[in-house]
């Protein structure tokens, strides 16, 4: 299936708030559990995450810190902040609220969607 | 391993040359490509395979450095100007078209001065329209630039008019204070809507008003240097010509009111195209002073304190002080908009705005208290209003300002919301002028 790259646009911000709520992560790795998450069906292109990561760096929603483990290269890891799970609490109903509108109008397909807002 | 250390490197000299991304984006995205790189090793593909599939997942380079150009603009404004698909294309090179604005503003306002007998008499009505002989022709080249539709002349044109009509059409008494105001004010309110054709029109973008802030203090520091290279200029050819029996005077008549129209243009068209020099001068220059006016204000707060204001408190005064809260006011504006985005956690540089900030905001309340009682004394006049006005207007953003850079050195807040106070204050700067320039001479019956 393919997703309309608007559709993928509009939730990549939710997505990586969500991610990082799980906890602090880097690049490479928000990626991957995007690809995991959507079952590689959420096609992005990979360099766009860093300029929306440097977005929600200026919004106050993520803090970033570049560290060098012992052995290896730095890299740069983002943590959520507490702007940053308010921006997501509200993209969340927003998202919820769509969901259950295009549930409604849209009879029989309410197996996938009520997983959606359940999840 | 050798060769795609090489084709990592020859990839990062190209990226690390694109718009908007600097040094540590390509650090973090070389550590994404070679974490790809690894994976599809793991998978069983050779390097290079890799390192082909790894760089066409990132995306191509144009499109990336648009992205990274979109999120930093003030990154970008410093690499260079943007060409991008929904941006104007901006023709740096071409100078015939800023020549001819610049030239026509000169005109103008030579027309304007003969047709008012300056410098042998010097008519009031000339003082309130000079810049409106100027500046429209300002709006107009931008409004050119960012190629504009209809619409959008239009409304650019509007406020110049409206201007014009309050202007000419009020019965102005001779030597009325309320004149005297809106020749001190109607440069501000045209100055703001010259921001309209800056933007293109979009003037709710928080974006794009920071780049006007930073155009304004490029500007000025642009016009100031081609004030005094002009003064030289003068100097010499007085020095020069005076002993073979021509009169300078006639000639500088000529020239200045010329000069200084034509400059405000050709200093807009230098900051736009000749962006690289200003931008490494200005930052710059805002760094140098920034704590000089700190520690002077920090002092003038302190011996004010100490001494009381008492009747050392006059008109001059009080506008020496408004002069000084508006300059730090600027320097603080400047130096956010010209602040490397990159750099968002608080530095020293923060913490000396902060002391700017507060000690303008404690000198302001003092000029404040002193106002009101001597208002309480002897009731508004023009003058006391619009400084009360302006005076209450500073206190409110100096405030807000004090208040989110505290919160941003404690690291409470971010710098973002700091820079959304100071760009959703701007139209009450502009609102505030335009008051004083249309309402007030009305309440005061133009005495």
């Amino acid at each position: 299936m393919h997703i309309d790259k608007d559709l993928v646009a509009a939730s990549a911000t939710p997505l990586v708030l969500a991610i990082l709520a799980e906890g602090e992560s880097y690049g490479y790795a928000i990626l991957k559990r995007v690809r995991a998450l959507s079952g590689g069906e959420l096609e992005w292109t990979d360099g766009m995450l860093y300029p929306l990561l440097h977005r929600l760096r200026r919004l106050g929603y993520v803090t970033t810190e570049w560290r060098a483990p012992p052995e290896g290269r730095r890299r740069k890891y983002y943590a959520i902040t507490d702007e940053g799970r308010a921006a997501l609490a509200d993209q969340q109903q927003q998202w919820v609220a769509v969901t259950r509108a295009l549930k409604d109008v849209w009879p029989g397909s309410g197996g996938v969607l009520a997983a959606l807002g359940e999840a | 391993m050798e060769s795609v250390e090489a084709l990592i490197a020859e990839w990062r000299a190209y990226v690390a040359g694109a718009r908007g991304v600097n040094g540590r984006d390509v650090d973090e995205l070389e550590d994404h490509l070679r974490h790809q790189i690894a994976e599809l090793n793991a998978a069983g593909l050779t390097d290079d395979e890799g390192f082909l599939i790894a760089v066409k997942r990132l995306g191509d380079v144009d499109g990336l450095s648009r992205e990274f150009a979109r999120e930093h603009s003030g990154r970008l404004w410093k690499q260079l100007l943007v060409s991008g698909d929904d941006e104007p294309a901006r023709a740096s090179s071409s100078w015939f078209e800023p020549l001819a604005f610049a030239v026509a503003a000169a005109v103008a306002i030579q027309v304007a001065r003969l047709a008012a007998g300056f410098p042998d008499e010097e008519p009031t009505w000339l003082a309130r329209n000079a810049t409106l002989f100027v500046l429209p022709f300002l709006a107009a080249y931008f409004a050119r630039q960012r190629q504009l539709d209809i619409r959008h002349w239009v409304l650019t044109a509007v406020p110049f008019g409206l201007a014009a009509l309050v202007v000419n059409l009020y019965p102005w008494d001779a030597d009325s204070a309320t004149e005297a105001l809106v020749i001190a004010h109607l440069p501000v309110v045209l100055w703001f809507a010259v921001a309209f054709p800056y933007m293109g029109g979009t003037i709710r973008s928080h974006e794009r008003r920071m780049d006007f802030v930073r155009f304004t203090g490029e500007w000025f520091i642009y016009y100031v240097l081609i004030a005094l290279g002009g003064g030289v200029l003068m100097g010499l050819t007085a020095a020069i010509l005076e002993p073979a029996g021509i009169d300078v005077e006639q000639v500088a008549a000529w020239v200045l009111p010329s000069g200084a129209a034509g400059g405000v243009i050709v200093a807009a068209w230098l900051v736009e195209s000749k962006q690289r020099v200003v931008e490494n001068m200005a930052p710059v220059l805002t760094m140098l002073f920034t704590p000089l006016f700190a520690v002077m204000l920090a002092c003038a707060v302190v011996v004010y304190a100490a001494t009381g204001l008492g009747d050392a408190f006059d008109r001059e005064l009080v506008s020496v002080f408004d002069a000084l809260l508006v300059v730090v006011l600027a320097l603080v504006l400047y130096g956010m908009s010209a602040r490397d985005p990159s750099t968002s956690s608080p530095g020293w540089m923060d913490g000396i705005q902060l002391v700017a900030v507060v000690s303008a905001l404690v000198l302001d309340l003092m000029v404040l208290g002193s106002m009101i009682a001597r208002i309480g004394d002897l009731g508004f006049t023009p003058n006391r209003t619009a400084a009360v006005g302006l005076n209450l207007v500073l206190l409110v953003n100096l405030a807000g300002a004090a208040w989110l850079s505290a919160r941003f050195l404690t690291r409470r807040s971010s710098l973002h919301r700091l820079e959304r106070w100071q760009t959703s204050y701007l139209p009450v700067f502009a609102l505030w002028a335009a008051t004083v320039v249309v309402i007030l001479p009305l309440l005061f019956g133009f005495t």
